[in-house]
């Protein structure tokens, strides 16, 4: 296989698994935002929160379908392309993706159905009960998947016996050394963009002036969650990098732009990296000398290793990690003030009434599903060259019989398929929203209970017919 | 030394057990998502409107639950034999490609035909085309999986368009047949009225072609390729084989005469009886060939402790997802009637 064909192979991935974390991403915090409304309606008896949970579930149910069609994708694509990945790594990384299936998959789906269909064929406990499976699943999904990622950037507890990896230790590949941080990062960032869209949804009705009970439950939920988790991210990501430093330090490297391991390095908050000269181009720095190192070593004198110290053929491409890198942070800040502003208002009793602070929050919801890629791209590009860190190299995983004619052929097929499909969804998702809780909130009518997303056609179907 | 001997015993045995569990996990696919499949594929020839959303409506509360046995088929072919895996994806890279393409069409047309209506024809068509072409590649794989892979150093050697050949072709249509007969013996026991009127009519002659696509594939792959013919036609096995072809035979009779006597179930659990004796033939017919004619099981197999490992958490957990399956299916029982449902 050529070069040429491997690129497009990345490129057929990178496009396949963007498109799907988003769903993922959003499914996670919001399964656990529903069991939320649903227990509190279980013990207070409130109506808002039953009718909030169903509209909110009319909205997972259409994200966890382009979710689970997107993400059986996956699930063959690394013996598609990658049979290499498949033969050095199966050993190590199958058992961690079998019992995502076993444990999450299976749990999601069986449960999904009583949960959207089961108001009138379960009781209402049962019901509950089924909204809670759903969201330990996607939980138990993420921890699974990001093992199995996390070993692929810190590999530990196996040994390489003819270029193969075996299994010697199920804990420590489990529980491998960027796990812990990466769960914890990506676990936190799910429920800030739930809460971030939640908190979103309820300052566009508040604007409007429409299902303003709703909406200020909303508000609290999602702002209560945003102030608190966005300053938390802040510290686990301080921590994540660490992690980094310590076993990627060509990835972290390339994250600051530094060259140089034999000097404090400066927080660069612009550059063009120049791999000609080894050094950046147009920097524009934050003027405390050795900031960077600061952030990093937590001593403003400390060194970290540069770029230098890493052969060409091993460092990751690196202008696409250090912008990336930026916009997560950068989004990351902006979350962090949106929260302390919010509680600011809340304590001083005014945040319903402060009409700039929730025209601006209404356009904040794609702030985290942003943030998420960006920083998808951050760490596994940041990988590179690297498929399994020191094990496999991405070139040598890619099957050896697929032509570039083979790939071409099928990224464009993904590329129409996938926007013709998702650009839907998203749009009735975004109906969804327009037409309200209220509105969505109608009693299931009676009959068999049919497709999972038939909750979500009835309203947008009014919603549809509505608007012409 | 002893030690050793049980490393030994379990480098053998597991991956026995594991492609046991492989084979009961993809059986459970075919039987569950052919007979919602085959409603799909049925759909052009139903073209009221109320016929076809009675059809749907008789397999939406399952259809997503019956796909993660694909999932569960395809990560139970990484975890136990990765090396299988990476061969027979990359081997099939245009067929699997395909099949997930139309299944993610299939699967979001599923449910925006309802959202869309009255627009719906397109997504009625891509119900429709996404059905046959996912059960098109997939006999093609399977076909193309009989006829064997040729490997090099651990991967497939061959070329992109290998599959293009008139077997995998046959067991492709043969594939659509079958699960359009899976479709009408579910309608016919799910549904009533008109479309259960239909199905019953259009039920025997798929059970006629399904019968020759059987006998045409069980006559060609011993001729085509001698270790069959010795698996099937040699003495003793022939007597200890006999029983899978005279099963499949009083199968078929069962569906025939249960469409005939007005039964409603007993046609659905022939033809699944028959689907499942057919793929235990393809079974005897292969192993232990998991990519024939070069990689066996045990070739294939991934290590010991990963087999292992998987299996632990396995035993419990395939019985807890059976059982929820079976609480999905008992939940929602009952006949569908005209009109039911969200539209």
């Amino acid at each position: 296989m050529d070069l040429d064909a491997v690129f497009l192979a990345r490129i057929q991935f990178a496009f396949t698994v963007s498109f799907h974390i988003i769903f993922p991403s959003f499914t996670i915090g919001l399964a656990a935002f529903i069991a939320t409304l649903l227990v509190r309606w279980r013990i207070t008896g409130e109506e808002r929160f039953q009718r909030l949970a169903k509209f909110w579930t009319k909205i997972f149910a259409v994200s966890f379908a382009m979710g689970v069609v997107s993400g059986i994708v996956l699930s063959y694509q690394f013996g598609t392309n990658w049979a290499g990945f498949s033969k050095v790594t199966g050993n190590v990384l199958g058992p961690l993706i079998g019992y995502e299936v076993l444990t999450a998959f299976f749990l999601e789906a069986s449960f999904l159905g009583i949960m959207l269909f089961g108001w009138n064929r379960v009781s209402p406990n049962l019901h509950v009960l089924s909204a809670v499976l759903v969201a330990i699943g996607t939980s138990l999904s993420a921890f699974w998947i990001l093992s199995a990622n996390s070993w692929m950037h810190t590999p530990a507890g196996h040994e390489i016996r003819d270029g193969i990896a075996y299994p010697v230790d199920w804990f420590a590949i489990i529980f491998n050394p960027s796990f812990p941080y990466r769960f914890s990062h990506m676990f936190t960032a799910a429920y800030l963009t739930t809460s971030i869209v939640v908190l979103a949804v309820g300052a566009r009705y508040l604007v409007q002036k429409r299902f303003e009970e709703d909406a200020r439950t909303m508000v609290r939920m999602g702002l209560g969650m945003v102030a608190i988790l966005a300053p938390l991210q802040l510290v686990i990501g301080d921590l994540h990098g660490l992690n980094t430093k310590e076993y990627q330090p060509a990835k972290l490297a390339a994250m600051e732009a530094h060259w140089n391991s034999n000097e404090p390095a400066d927080f660069i908050l612009f550059a063009l990296p120049n791999k000609e000269r080894n050094g950046n181009d147009y920097e524009i720095k934050v003027p405390i000398p050795g900031l960077a190192s600061f952030v990093i070593t937590h001593d403003f004198k400390g060194t970290f290793k540069g770029l230098n110290d890493f052969k060409p053929e091993d460092r990751p491409p690196i202008a696409p990690v250090f912008f990336a890198f930026r916009v997560m942070v950068g989004l990351g800040m902006l979350m962090i003030l949106m929260g302390a502003v919010g509680a600011y208002l809340w304590v001083r009793g005014t945040l319903f009434q402060s009409r700039r602070y929730l025209t601006i929050v209404q356009h904040t919801w794609p702030m985290g599903f942003i943030a998420i890629l960006a920083g998808w791209w951050v760490t596994e590009t940041g990988r590179q060259p690297w498929l399994a860190t020191g094990i496999l190299r991405t070139y040598d995983a890619v099957s050896p019989a697929i032509t570039f004619n083979a790939v071409a052929t099928t990224l464009i097929l993904f590329v129409i398929v996938y926007t013709i499909v998702f650009s839907m969804g998203v749009y009735y998702i975004n109906r969804l929203i327009d037409k309200g809780p209220s509105g969505a909130a109608k009693d299931p009518p009676r009959g068999q209970p049919t497709r999972p997303l038939s909750a979500a056609e009835d309203a947008t179907r009014e919603a549809i017919i509505g608007a012409n | 030394m002893v030690e050793m001997a049980s490393g030994e015993a379990m480098a053998t045995w597991l991956p026995i057990i594991w492609i046991g569990l492989l084979g009961a996990a993809v059986a459970l696919y075919v039987v569950l998502d052919g007979f919602d499949l085959g409603i799909g594929i049925l759909f052009p020839f139903s073209p009221e409107e109320q016929d076809r959303d009675v059809m749907m409506n008789s397999v939406a509360p399952f259809w997503d639950g019956n796909e993660t046995w694909l999932i569960l088929g395809g990560g139970g072919l990484f975890v136990a034999f990765p090396l299988a895996y990476g061969i027979i994806m990359s081997g099939f890279y245009l067929p699997v490609i395909i099949m997930l393409l139309a299944l993610v069409f299939r699967g979001v047309a599923f449910e925006y035909r309802w959202v869309s209506k009255p627009h719906h024809r397109w997504w009625d068509i891509a119900f429709a085309g996404g059905s046959i072409t996912a059960a098109f590649m997939q006999g093609i794989i399977l076909g193309g999986l009989l006829h064997g892979l040729p490997v090099k150093d651990g991967h497939f050697s061959g070329g992109m368009l290998d599959w293009l050949q008139p077997f995998p072709l046959f067991v492709g249509i043969a594939t659509v047949a079958g699960y359009a007969l899976l479709g009408t013996t579910w309608l016919v026991m799910r549904t009533e009225g008109e479309v259960a009127v239909q199905a019953r009519e259009q039920a025997p002659k798929l059970l006629l072609a399904v019968l020759a696509a059987m006998t045409i594939v069980s006559l060609w792959t011993p001729l085509a390729e001698p270790r069959i013919w010795d698996r099937w036609f040699t003495l003793p096995n022939l007597f200890y084989l006999a029983p899978i072809p005279i099963l499949t035979a009083i199968a078929a009779v069962t569906v025939w005469r249960g469409l005939a006597n007005h039964h409603d179930s007993t046609p659905f659990f022939g033809t699944v009886a028959m689907f499942l004796l057919g793929f235990a033939g393809l079974a005897i017919s292969t192993l232990p060939y998991l990519v024939p004619p070069t990689l066996t099981i045990w070739d294939a197999a991934a290590a010991p402790s990963s087999q292992l490992f998987m299996l632990v958490g396995t035993v419990p957990l395939l019985p807890m997802i059976l059982g929820y399956t079976a609480f999905v299916y008992w939940t929602f029982r009952g006949k569908v009637k005209p009109g039911e449902g969200y539209h």
